[in-house]
Order: C-alpha cells, then structure tokens, then sequence
C-alpha cells in the first residue's frame, strides 16, 4: 500500500472557523476568553443535580436554542443545535451564505464530517420519561432525528447543500479530531473540494454524569467548579464534563486563492491510530498516542523541530495526562509549549478535539498559545513548558491531540501557511 | 362542545407552536403541505396535539386524509367527545 501524500505546493488549508463553547458563543469570544485563563466551568443548578457525586459542568456559554429560530430549535436536539450554530459561523466566515449551489459551488464536491461522542442522549431520556409517563403514544415524533448521532451531520449537510457525503465519527473523545482527519482525506483523495468538518456534544444529563462518575473518571471538586479541571496538576481527579461544537472549513489552497479566500493555516497532516490495549485505559506507554503524532508530523512534510506547540488532549485524569506529556517530551522535547484547554472548557468529549483544532489554528495564526489554569503544583516528571499564561511565540506548526475511550488516538498537524 | 371557530383557532395555535405557521395563514381551505409547509413527522405532532386539546383520537389511517386545515376540523367536529 502506498500512503496519499498531500501535494505540498497545493495544500489543504482551513478557510472558515465557528464554536459554540463554555467560554463564548462564537470564536472571537472563546480565544479571547482562552488566552485571559478563564473557566467555563461551574455548580449544576439542575434539581437533578442534587443527588449526583459530580455536580459541577462546563454548560455552553450560549444557549444554542436562543440563537437558532425557535420552531427550528424545537425540532433538534441540544447537540444539532450546537453544530448548526457552529457550522453557520464557520460557513459564513469561509465567505460562504446559504447553500454550497447559492455559492456557485458544485453540491456533488461538498462534504460533511461532523463527529460526536454520545449523539442525541437528552432526546433520547427526555423521551424515556414521556413513555414511562404518558405511554408510546405521547412519544415524539422527531425523536428518532433527534436522536440519532449522524443528525448533526445531516442537518448540517441539509443547510449547506452537501452532496458528496456526510458522515460522522464515533470514536468517543476523539470523534472530532478523526472527523477532521477524515476531512483531509476527502480532499486528498479528490472526494471533495470543500469539507465541513468538527464535532458536537451535549449531553449533560444525570445518566451520562452518573455513567462516568462511576468509572470514578470525574472530577468531584464540587466546591470550586472553576478549579476542578487541573491537567498535571498533582490534586486533579478526574475531569469536569463541558458541551459545545466546534467547525472548521477545509479546502485546498487553490480552491481558496481562485475564490479569493485567505486562509488561517494549513492542515498539513493528519493520523489516527489504535492501542489495542484496553477498553478505557490509555496504553501507559502511550505508544499508540506517539506513533499517531509522529505520524501526522511526518505526512506534513514540516520538521519535528518547528513543532514549538502542542495543544494537548490533557482531560485532568490521573491516568491519561502524564503518559501523554512523557511522549511529548521524548517526541518533540522538553522545551515543547503544551497547553491544556480542558482546564477552562471542561471535557467536550467529541467536540473536544474541534474546539482544540481551532485553538490550535488560531495559535499557529496568531503567535500566542493558551494557558493552562489550576497548575498549581504540578506532577513530578512533567519536563515541557505548560505556561500558566498566556505565551508569545513563533508557532510555525502545532499538533493537537485526542483520545477516546477505545483506544482511538488522532493527532492534527496544523502550520503556517 | 368546542365550536369550529374554536378549533380553527385551536389548530392555528398548535400549527404556530410546531411547524411557525402564522395564525392569520390558517383557513379550512390551506393544505397542511402544500400551503402551510407542513411536513410530515410535524403533521404526527399536529395530530397528537390535536388529540390532547379536542379529546379526540386520529387513527393512522385517518391522518392521510386529512390533507387541509377543513379537512381536520370536520373530523375534529364528528370525532371529538
């Protein structure tokens, strides 16, 4: 077999940016918020909450439903919500209004890789209450797309007119960077010309809180919500669980220079790999995490030693943060600027890796990488740079990372154009 | 006993709240598709809000026929207990 290698003077670029976060309804306010260090966590004040061990969530800044025209917002659930939202801001700010045909875009060359974790899980309950109560009779209609974990993809495709595909990754907390990946390779393999791509999540529910707290996988700092998620830090336990969406334009370089378009960076290299280790334990090696990035590295053609940053999966774990910044160091060197994004956003499962890519775009665009928070006494080992604040510095390329209960490793490599 | 300016105003009110169709647009000659823009898994919850303000049941096999706002309030009106 021999690998698709991207045609490096015709590169694959991203054009168009949109989120829906804990820290801002759209991108302008999310980076601003990221680089000041705040925290979008904060107490459920659901009643639901009340019994729950964990009691504290990264809620989206922005009520999705309240952007959205209101019979339309009846018909989704909060995940499809959230990547329309998303995906409209991104499609405008790609140059793009209404359908791909309305831009003079061929519909059969438009695709849409949309990925989630967990899909429609508050539809789904909300409607398990309704039969238990009212009978199957009452149960709605609009449950089945509601549901469904391919719906934001396919509401997504419906409002820009995809024709070429639409599909969606699950692979848990790496859903949104394997459907970026995925994207690249639809244009790589001449599948499409423009790719919607990112992830989704909402599902904040006493189940789904209940299911992880189980696997004593949460933070349980109900006390102070804002310093719960803690990447490296030597108190974390756990992390805090956040929802949003996060879209990204993809295309390649002609494709926008012919329509006038200039580009953020260049998605210079993607990989996905598998540990084949454990259910949900990540490989304490974290071979299978390397072998993804240094994969992704090399598919770009960029130099390991122009990779000054990683925006790292970093979930606030005792398990999970560690092995990830052993390899780092032994990968790419200690004097690597690692930031953890999860310690503002919370866990935004298959959204993370999206919002994450567009923090990693944005920093190799602009020359500033983001802080990670509640670093207060950090774990012995950790040898790469983890700024506390917000840092200048040239950012030539960046890796971001993700990883999923599964095993599923992804690593995006994005650099200047 | 609810009158057909009542229903009509009562369908109007369920059509507004599912699919945004305006009050002023509803008449019995509308067809719930081809007028209102109705389609069809709202045309199920139009129905099951019907069913729970009039008191009535509109079997499956009936929901078809109903093709215009008229069309359901007659039905509404020799139904409905």
């Amino acid at each position: 077999m021999t690998e698709t290698v991207p045609s490096t003077n015709d590169p694959v670029v991203v054009t168009g940016l949109g989120a829906t976060t804990p820290l801002g309804g759209d991108v302008a306010t999310f980076w601003t918020n990221l680089l000041a260090g705040r925290s979008g966590v904060a107490k459920l004040t659901e009643e639901w909450a009340e019994p729950l061990a964990v009691r504290i969530g990264a809620r989206m800044s922005v009520d999705p439903a309240t952007v959205l025209p209101r019979v339309q917002a009846r018909r989704l659930d909060r995940a499809e919500q959230a990547a329309i939202v998303a995906a409209d801001q991104a499609w405008e700010d790609a140059g793009f209004k209404g359908t791909s045909e309305e831009n003079g875009l061929d519909p059969a060359r438009v695709a849409v890789v949309i990925g989630t974790g967990i899909g429609g899980v508050t539809s789904l309950m909300d409607q398990h209450d309704i039969i238990l109560a009212k009978g199957p009779s009452k149960v709605s209609p609009l449950l089945i797309p509601m549901n469904m974990p391919n719906g934001p993809a396919a509401y997504v495709g419906l409002r820009v007119g995809a024709r070429a595909g639409v599909h969606t990754p699950v692979s848990a907390c790496a859903s949104g960077a394997e459907a970026i990946a995925y994207g690249l390779d639809l244009i790589q393999l001449d599948r499409a010309d423009i790719v919607v791509v990112g992830g989704t999540e909402a599902c904040m529910h006493p189940l789904t809180i209940s299911g992880f707290a189980q696997m004593r996988a949460m933070s349980t700092r109900n006390d102070e919500p804002e310093r719960a998620s803690r990447p490296y830090d030597k108190n974390r336990d756990g992390f805090v669980l956040g929802e949003g969406a996060g879209v990204l334009v993809l295309e390649r370089l002609s494709h926008a220079q012919a329509r006038g378009h200039q580009p953020y960076a260049v998605l210079g290299g993607a990989a996905m790999t598998a540990d084949s280790h454990d259910i949900v334990q990540p490989d304490p090696e974290g071979s299978g995490q390397a072998r993804a990035a240094k994969t992704a590295i090399e598919r770009s053609g960029i130099a390991f030693s122009d990779v000054v940053h990683v925006n790292a999966h970093a979930t606030s774990t005792p398990a999970g943060d560690m092995a990830e910044a052993y390899w780092i160091a032994d990968l790419l060197g200690e004097q690597t600027i690692v930031s953890g994004t999860k310690s503002m956003t919370g866990h935004l499962l298959g959204a993370a890796g999206a919002i994450e890519s567009i923090a990693t775009v944005l920093s190799v665009q602009n020359d500033v990488i983001p802080p990670t928070i509640n670093l207060d006494d950090a774990e012995d080992g950790l040898s790469v740079d983890v700024p506390r604040e917000a840092r200048k510095a040239t950012v030539t390329a960046a890796l971001n990372d993700s990883f999923g209960f599964g095993g599923h490793n992804a690593a995006l490599l994005f650099h200047k154009l | 006993m609810a009158s057909t300016e009542e229903i009509l105003a009562g369908l109007a009110e369920i059509l507004n709240e599912v699919a945004d169709v305006a009050p002023e647009d509803v008449s019995v000659e509308k067809s719930f598709t081809d007028d209102l823009d109705v389609d069809s898994l709202s045309m199920v919850e139009v129905a099951m809000a019907a069913e729970e303000k009039f008191g009535v049941k509109i079997p499956d096999e009936e929901l078809p026929k109903l093709k215009t706002v008229g069309d359901a309030v007659s039905y509404i009106e020799s139904n409905h207990s």
